[in-house]
């Protein structure tokens, strides 16, 4: 009797051990960061051009919304009407909707070098686009477009059957009851995917390294090659005299990329708790 | 007359309805083989570009060779592919059974209220980019460890970055044991604690297995954060507080500045990396099919 207790006790203290460890990892990576950047933030980094006196972030900035908005562009059409087909109008379960699954898994788990190395050669070299926006943007959809898929799917899969027969019986035609029936009820799931997307986008660093480049001026075209802001941010890190403005730029990243985060997570809670 | 002509309107508005329903479905079907064109792609250019540099250099010297040094013309990736495996094994020891027991505890030991503060944290966890988590380590734990880049702060930094997804698909594996094994437990007299590891925990076991393996891709497959703390020395590992490189930093240390046949290694080596990620997404299919049987 004794021992169970111990036993219980010790395996009771394993778990809130490790607990308080993920969450103390959790506090000191984003705390750390904070403390240390926010002073260091300043008006010199938001200055409208790039300098190496003072190595204004702003451009960058500016290019990860352009960059964002590119990739979404492409990304958000595919993804949801590949998800229209997958849940719509392929038979569940066939041949077809299996090998889509299994390739979107694939894509899934593919690391962001490898998509980073495959830019390179498909986008930048053998469709000569060069180092540009449209080179790294059409990679980074690439590589959100399974993560915009899947919850596009679980979106429109949330819509219950009842909403389709409806329209059917009221003489709608397929097309019509897709986007005019149940688009309409999936659109927060599909945009908590979205926002995934884009906190995947602003945080990613090795697959645009090789494809939009490294320049540090803000763009004037989709051509042009640019670095976002994770990308400036490793810039920075890798010369190691900036260590500073280093810790001001992690803090405006890992801002927009938890808020972005914070975003999905309230926008996909609204959606179940108006499914209940 | 007048009947007539409606009729045709109509059948000519029903033939261009069915047009565009033909033409919508064919838009979407497309979209769906986009991911299948996608996948086929990478495959096809990685190993054109990837396969004739391992032949040139021979299938043996390259995957089991010790020595990279391009600007002789050596390159064996044994050390970049050890490399890999060392910090991904690390990262394992130290994050998962972290990973695990948090997992439990939001699973079957907080309340609800203290499970509603706590996993949107852990989903923050994972939404901090990899530079920051590298940018972290280079000044946080490198210097703890002496200073320098090593595979012990490149497993640890690993280890907090797999930490949630660990976590999110153990906790909901855990979840779906159903109740009724645990009320049959306490009701032989064991132990809520008991009852949760030596009950639900193995229930549990092909989801917590399937977290593991996802943990794994994720570790071996992450760039940034690696290439910030490891030391990226390209020889064989030698030591837990010694510098190491991996398959993903060698090819962002020296893409930048590879021609010829040193781009193809590099190249090469992202298709090792790549069959990596097969194996583990097969294991991944593998284990999910467990799961359902």
């Amino acid at each position: 009797m004794k021992r169970q207790k111990i036993s219980a006790l010790l395996l009771r203290l394993s778990v809130y051990l490790a607990t308080i460890i993920t969450i103390g990892a959790l506090l000191f990576v984003a705390g750390y960061v904070l403390v240390k950047g926010v002073p260091n933030l300043s008006w010199k980094l938001f200055e409208w051009k790039y300098t190496t006196d003072n190595l204004s972030l702003l451009p960058a900035l500016l290019n990860t919304i352009l960059m964002t908005a590119l990739s979404l562009l492409i990304a958000v059409p595919l993804g949801v009407f590949a998800a229209i087909y997958l849940v719509e109008y392929a038979k569940r379960g066939s041949k077809l909707v299996r090998l889509i699954r299994m390739n979107a898994e694939t894509l899934a788990g593919i690391p962001s070098i490898v998509y980073g190395l495959f830019g390179m050669l498909f986008f930048v070299t053998a469709l000569k686009l060069g180092f540009s926006m449209l080179s790294g943007a059409l990679t980074i959809s690439i590589m959100i477009l399974p993560v915009i898929l899947r919850t596009s799917e679980e979106a429109l899969m949330s819509v219950p059957d009842s909403f389709r027969e409806g329209s059917f019986g009221l003489g709608a035609g397929r097309l019509r009851t897709v986007f005019r029936v149940v688009l309409p009820d999936a659109i927060p799931g599909i945009l908590a995917g979205v926002i995934l997307g884009v906190g995947r986008t602003v945080g990613e660093t090795a697959a645009l390294l090789y494809t939009a480049g490294t320049s540090s001026d803000t763009v004037s075209g989709i051509m042009d090659s640019a670095r976002t802001l994770s990308v400036h941010m490793y810039a920075l890190s890798q010369e190691g005299l900036y260590i500073n403005q280093t810790y001001a730029t992690a803090v405006v990243l890992l801002v927009i990329v938890v808020g972005i985060n914070a975003l999905s997570a309230m926008v996909a809670k609204r959606v179940t708790r108006r499914k209940i | 007359m007048s009947n007539k002509k409606s009729l045709t309107r109509e059948t000519a508005a029903g033939r261009n309805n069915q047009v565009r329903e033909g033409a919508a479905r064919i838009l979407f079907l497309a979209a769906a083989c986009v991911s299948i064109l996608a996948v086929l792609l990478i495959t096809v250019f990685l190993l054109v570009s990837g396969v004739p540099a391992i032949a040139e250099i021979g299938v043996f010297k390259f995957l089991f060779g010790t020595v990279w040094k391009p600007g002789n013309d050596i390159y064996g990736i044994l050390p970049m592919i050890l490399g890999s495996l060392y910090v991904t094994a690390g990262a394992l020891v130290l994050g998962v059974p972290v990973g695990v027991l948090t997992a439990i505890f939001l699973s079957r030991f907080a309340s609800k209220k203290l499970v509603s503060y706590l996993k949107p944290a852990v989903q923050l966890l994972a939404g901090i980019p990899s530079v920051v988590y590298g940018f972290f380590g280079l000044v946080v734990i490198v210097p703890l460890l002496g200073g320098r880049g090593s595979m012990l702060a490149a497993s640890i930094v690993l280890a907090i970055m797999i930490l949630p997804t660990v976590i999110t698909v153990s906790e909901s594996s855990l979840n779906a044991v159903e109740s009724s094994y645990y009320e049959g437990s306490l009701a032989l007299g064991a132990t809520h604690e008991r009852s949760v590891f030596s009950i639900i925990l193995p229930a549990a076991k092909s989801g917590v297995t399937a977290a593991v393996i996802l943990g794994v891709g994720r570790a071996i497959g992450e760039a940034m954060a690696v290439i910030m703390v490891a030391g990226n020395q390209p020889r064989m590992p030698q030591g837990i507080m010694k510098g190491l490189r991996t398959l993903t930093t060698n090819i962002v240390m020296e893409m930048g500045y590879s021609a010829d046949l040193h781009r193809e290694a590099l190249i090469a080596t992202a298709v090792v990396l790549f069959v990596f990620i097969l194996i583990i997404n097969f294991l991944f299919s593998l284990t999910k099919r467990g799961n359902k049987a």
